[in-house]
């Protein structure tokens, strides 16, 4: 194919998928459709959660027989290792509700 | 970046979300992974075709098997995706992309893209897979990405050997160890930075790379564009992508994601006891040896008779010397044809004509390598879920 010709549809196609050969990349995911579900503390968990992913990390979980342990472990994971700022106060509800949720 | 068919691809999926809900033109439909809560989204990103979502926030994107049954190369619109932290370079630009070389060198560099692509450059076809991998599969259960056997791809990668840059710059005496940072980083800055190590004489052992081609074609943005480490027969958490920052140091590198994350047990076969934890750990390092079938899925209807098997095994590097499979459950085993062999690290096809008898039929495969690792009867077991490697079973209905 003509040089100039691939060049034309590239630019069509950029413009389409909004990026591309300009200079920077500006790649663009699409909308995050996944949200947590309705629950106790709803508000307090995506106060804490969702700042740093989004709520499928949570919905693919394997189901566990003791929940609250898992969920537990998981809260004290996000907040030991990755230096998630949680409130003691919100904890024991952040654990309540993913217990009684998922 | 993009190569052609995705251009016309995206502009076709361009024009559908400017008619419909963009929540649904993305959401194209549902897969159910063969393990409770399997059920996700086929999601759509650009220059990916229709790929598993396990998450949005990074974006994690796992590779439908049936993409395993159409050659030995994964296409790069195909290829997985794993990412730790959601601070994305969804702007960054290549042009102004400096690749870092510091540390204890007597010559510290900055190279920018066209530095590294004008340097001799080197191809090798590699897989590259998840450490967690197949994790869903595990029992007990563990925590962690949910994925079935789709986190993983095998691509012709050209680069530069990472070798020639670390001759470049003069590694000093003393120097241990070889430390990686991508663009990519965490959100808060309480979270450790994604960055790995390798000891010095495996980041110069002439295989392991730097990136900027995959398949013919730039990397894809999600797969680690303009640069990437490629470190064949190890674990893709090695990989590192957006590769911009290489020290060396005279230390053992100690940060969270070698010094507490991707552990697994020191033991024998580096298993434990399902539902213990260990007493020590080591970092994750090559891949332990698989074989899948590739054209036969679980729960298929197939018609009694001569049918021909084909599928993929794959090892850290020593190479498949053999592939058996067995169509009556394990108690005979009859060794396969190999594909054609694209190296060491790569996907090896095989393909074997069976003779089926009616009934319920569990068909096998197991793999042996070079150096005579073969895969086990029973899953080895971890608490992070890593290195699964049984033999994998594909129960079938013939009539």
């Amino acid at each position: 194919m003509q040089r100039t010709v691939l060049i034309a549809i590239t630019l069509v196609a950029a413009a389409a998928v909004g990026s591309v050969l300009a200079a920077p990349v500006n790649y663009n995911t699409p909308d995050e459709v996944a949200a947590f579900k309705p629950g106790p503390n709803l508000e307090v968990v995506q106060g804490n959660c969702a700042a740093c992913h989004s709520s499928d990390y949570i919905a693919t979980q394997p189901p566990m027989k003791d929940k609250k342990g898992f969920w537990q472990a998981e809260v004290t994971k996000m907040i030991k290792v990755y230096g998630a700022p949680i409130d003691d106060a919100d904890v024991g509800k952040i654990v309540d509700y993913l217990a009684a949720t998922y | 970046m993009f190569d052609r068919r995705d251009l016309l691809k995206g502009a076709g999926l361009a024009a559908m979300t400017a008619t419909l809900n963009s929540t649904r033109a993305l959401a194209l439909d549902t897969v159910t992974l063969p393990f409770a809560n399997g059920e996700r989204p086929l999601v759509k990103y650009p220059q990916k075709r229709p790929m598993i979502g396990l998450t949005s926030r990074p974006p994690q994107l796992e590779t439908p098997f049936a993409v395993f049954n159409d050659g030995p190369i994964t296409p790069n619109n195909a290829f997985f995706v794993r990412y730790h932290l959601a601070d994305l370079p969804y702007n960054l630009d290549p042009d102004t992309f400096t690749l870092e070389v510091k540390g204890k060198v007597d010559k510290p560099l900055k190279l920018s893209l066209k530095d590294i692509r004008k340097m001799k450059a080197a191809e090798i076809v590699a897989v590259n897979q998840c450490s967690g991998n197949s994790r869903g599969f595990l029992e007990p259960r563990v925590a962690g990405g949910q994925l079935a056997n789709g986190a993983m791809g095998n691509a012709r990668w050209r680069g530069v050997p990472l070798k020639t840059v670390l001759e470049m710059a003069g590694v000093q005496a003393g120097a241990k160890q070889v430390v990686f940072g991508g663009m990519d980083g965490p959100v808060s800055d309480k979270t450790p930075d994604f960055a790995k190590a390798l000891d010095l004489a495996h980041a110069a052992d002439g295989e392991v790379m730097l990136a900027y081609g995959m398949n013919g074609d730039d990397l894809p943005f999600l797969n680690g564009f303009p640069l990437r480490l490629v470190v064949p027969g190890y674990y893709g958490t090695y990989w590192v992508k957006h590769l911009n920052e290489i020290t060396v140091v005279d230390t053992v590198y100690d940060g969270f994601w070698m010094k507490s994350a991707y552990r697994i047990p020191d033991t024998p076969n580096n298993s434990i006891e399902p539902g213990t934890a260990p007493k020590a750990t080591i970092p994750i390092n090559r891949f332990t040896i698989r074989s899948f079938i590739t054209n036969v899925t679980d729960g298929a209807k197939l018609k009694a008779g001569r049918t021909m098997l084909r599928g993929i095994a794959f090892d850290g590097g020593k190479g498949i010397k053999d592939v058996q499979v067995s169509a009556d459950g394990g108690k005979t085993w009859t060794s396969a044809t190999l594909g054609k062999d694209l190296g060491n690290y790569s996907f090896r096809e095989w393909k074997l004509p069976v003779k089926l008898a009616s009934g319920q039929v569990e068909l096998r495969v197991r793999a042996t390598s070079n150096s005579g690792e073969t895969q086990p009867e029973t899953p080895r077991w971890n608490p992070a879920g890593y290195l699964r490697n049984v033999v994998e079973t594909v129960r079938v209905s013939v009539a």
